[in-house]
């Protein structure tokens, strides 16, 4: 009995997640330009959102500032990550909670803290809303996800490696890559991921910051509620839904694969 | 990981580079703009380097469609200057980034009300009409010196349209002729009303008989009292959800654009629209420079360019707003051109419509504070 209410429990809850992508799926191919009356099958919104250049452009953009933001903030997180590590508790506390902030307060402030913080910059230094002030914003909130990810994976990690690889021979710049890089690889990379995603859907504090010659695809898409947004957006939709389940597949796979490895190995090791 | 990094990065901004070089070439019926003897010279910054930013809204320019003339790519080949496009939802968000200081238009194509309300705050720029020649040349009378810019410095219209009344012929017992059908109780639960206070007053204001431009404020309380008594027959306050809700057949009856009308129409045949007989608002959009543009003399050249047929005519049915174009307006169907719901008589626009001006901020904060309530 449990289990058919909790299997019909979970069947319900997937429904409800997945029909809103389902329906969006469903209705890019549409051949009529509605959103709710179905004119037959077509690729036609495949075929011009290709030819799209607005959306097209606004996609480049999306993407060039979320690969730039994520890397650079990986960087800086790791970096960040590592330094407070070796803090004294106290000082750690603090420097944790500092970073935490960005997190929790509302993107608006941060949005709206940052066009003035730049609006203040620009009295000395002359340079404009664009790309610069874009991934400058976008680091600012995503280096806080980058350390939550980095900084478990640190502590986690056996301190005596480090020392073992310095008494074999290794100088410290080398034991750092050879053997704390490795260590907390998983951690920087689910940073790095983050990082990613936060910066390609991010709309509040990229509104802010984006001025007049840079427009991101959530900024496109919701500027086009004054009339109709157009169905090619539908196809867009559909194919970042499709790149990102490509991704995860992959990406399970060879988790599974690494898994059942290191399973293995420790089966050796006990023998 | 470095290496591959690199080559993402690499092969993205290479995809950049080549996306925004690739240029077209001008189509063969603009030619003429670029002739010798051609009335206008085009190309006088061509190889300067020159970029203008236009801000314009969400699917209001005829760009990214195929089988159409592309207007900026157009503008791009005939003058050589490159035009940097953005869209912005609401005129309150232009408004707001204008106020804010954090753009740098060129080109922005605000509604009548947030036009005259740019000239009181001095936000507009005068302009110079002798780089304009197709204003005179072409521009309807009737759309000349409107009552949101008198003098007619700062404007020129783009496009008009006005508020009707879309109904569904399956789900109405007959024809509604009068904004009243949206307060009707057979129709309970059907309707759809604006979701924002202008329009939504407006509506009241007609069926009340009194100005759209009214700050009167016991006036302002009587149109309250009119949408309260809405409110229960009403099945959402929306915008743009119109379009799935009535294409959808989830509702009976309607307010919204004309040109937008037209645009259900064809998803759904059974729709139809008409233009109450209280009357109702004409709004006009028209381009306009912000105070303190880079490049003045490109931006009117870019207003010109607008304004010459081809391209008014390609805007017109792309968009689908009626057009203050005569040229443009001359090449369009006759069915169109006799539908007396997107082009009136002179007589009825004079008699029968009205245009938003910029209330007053006490007004616009009574009626916003009337809205509140109204809503929450």
């Amino acid at each position: 009995m449990k289990g058919i209410s909790s299997r019909i429990f979970m069947g319900i809850l997937i429904l409800f997640m997945y029909i809103p992508i389902l329906a969006l799926v469903v209705f890019s191919f549409n051949a009529a330009d509605s959103r709710v009356v179905w004119g037959g099958f077509s690729l036609r919104w495949y075929e011009s959102l290709f030819a799209n250049k607005t959306i097209m452009t606004s996609l480049l953009n999306t993407i060039i500032i979320a690969v730039i933001v994520s890397v650079i903030s990986t960087v800086l997180g790791t970096m960040a990550s590592i330094g407070i590590n070796n803090l004294k508790k106290t000082t750690r506390t603090v420097v944790m909670n500092i970073t935490y902030i960005p997190i929790v307060d509302p993107e608006i402030i941060t949005g709206v803290s940052l066009m003035l913080l730049f609006k203040l910059f620009m009295n000395f230094i002359p340079f404009e809303f664009g790309y610069v002030t874009l991934i400058l914003s976008h680091i600012s909130f995503c280096v806080p996800y980058v350390i939550y990810n980095v900084l478990p994976k640190l502590r986690q990690m056996n301190p005596n490696l480090v020392e073992a690889a310095e008494d074999l021979g290794c100088n410290p710049h080398r034991a750092f890559f050879k053997v704390v890089i490795p260590e907390i690889l998983p951690g920087v990379f689910s940073g790095f991921i983050m990082a990613l995603t936060y910066s390609l859907d991010d709309f509040v504090v990229s509104y802010f910051n984006s001025g007049s010659s840079v427009n991101t695809l959530p900024i496109t898409i919701q500027s086009m509620t004054k009339r109709k947004i157009h169905p090619d957006i539908n196809a867009l939709s559909t194919l970042i839904f499709v790149a990102i389940l490509i991704v995860l597949v992959v990406k399970n796979f060879f988790d599974n694969k690494r898994l059942r490895r290191e399973a293995e190995d420790a089966k050796l090791r006990n023998h | 990981m470095k290496k591959t990094l690199s080559l993402i990065l690499t092969v993205l901004l290479s995809a950049m580079l080549f996306a925004s070089c690739g240029t077209s070439d001008l189509d063969s019926s603009l030619e003429h703009l670029r002739a010798d003897d051609a009335e206008y010279d085009y190309t006088r910054f061509e190889g300067q380097n020159i970029t203008i930013n236009v801000a314009n809204w969400g699917e209001y320019l005829c760009i990214d469609e195929p089988d159409m003339l592309d207007v900026n790519e157009q503008f791009e080949a005939l003058t050589g200057i490159k035009v940097n496009y953005q869209m912005y939802s609401t005129n309150e968000e232009l408004y707001a980034k204008l106020k804010n200081g954090g753009s740098d238009y060129d080109i922005i194509i605000p509604s009548d009300y947030t036009i005259s309300r740019l000239i009181n705050d001095d936000m507009l720029e005068k302009l110079d009409f002798s780089n304009i020649p197709n204003f005179e040349k072409y521009i309807d009378d009737n759309y000349k010196n409107p009552e949101y810019d008198p003098t007619n410095e700062y404007s020129v219209p783009y496009t008009w349209g006005m508020v009707c009344l879309i109904y569904n012929k399956t789900m109405v017992d007959e024809a509604p002729t009068s904004w009243s059908a949206l307060w009707d109780e057979k129709y309970s639960g059907n309707i759809l009303m604006f979701n924002n206070p202008r329009d939504a007053f407006g509506i009241a204001q007609e069926m009340l008989g009194v100005s759209l431009n009214s700050e009167d404020t016991s006036e302002l309380d009587d149109c309250f009292e009119l949408l309260e008594s809405q409110q229960p027959v009403v099945q959402a306050y929306v915008m743009d959800e119109i379009f799935d809700k009535m294409e959808g057949g989830s509702a009976a009856l309607a307010p919204y654009y004309v040109g937008d009308a037209v645009v259900m129409m064809e998803s759904n045949p059974d729709l139809d629209y008409v233009i109450p007989e209280e009357g109702t608002n004409l709004f006009v959009d028209a381009i306009c420079i912000p105070k303190g543009a880079k490049n003045k003399e490109a931006a009117e050249m870019y207003i010109n360019f607008l304004c010459e047929t081809e391209i008014a005519l390609a805007n017109c049915e792309y968009i689908g707003y009626s057009t203050p174009h005569t040229g443009a307006y001359e090449l369009l169907d006759d069915d169109v051109k006799n539908d007396a719901r997107r082009y009136p008589s002179d007589e009825f626009i004079a008699t029968k419509t009205e245009t938003f001006r910029a209330l007053s901020e006490d007004a616009s904060e009574y009626m916003q504070n009337l809205w509140n309530k109204l809503k929450f």
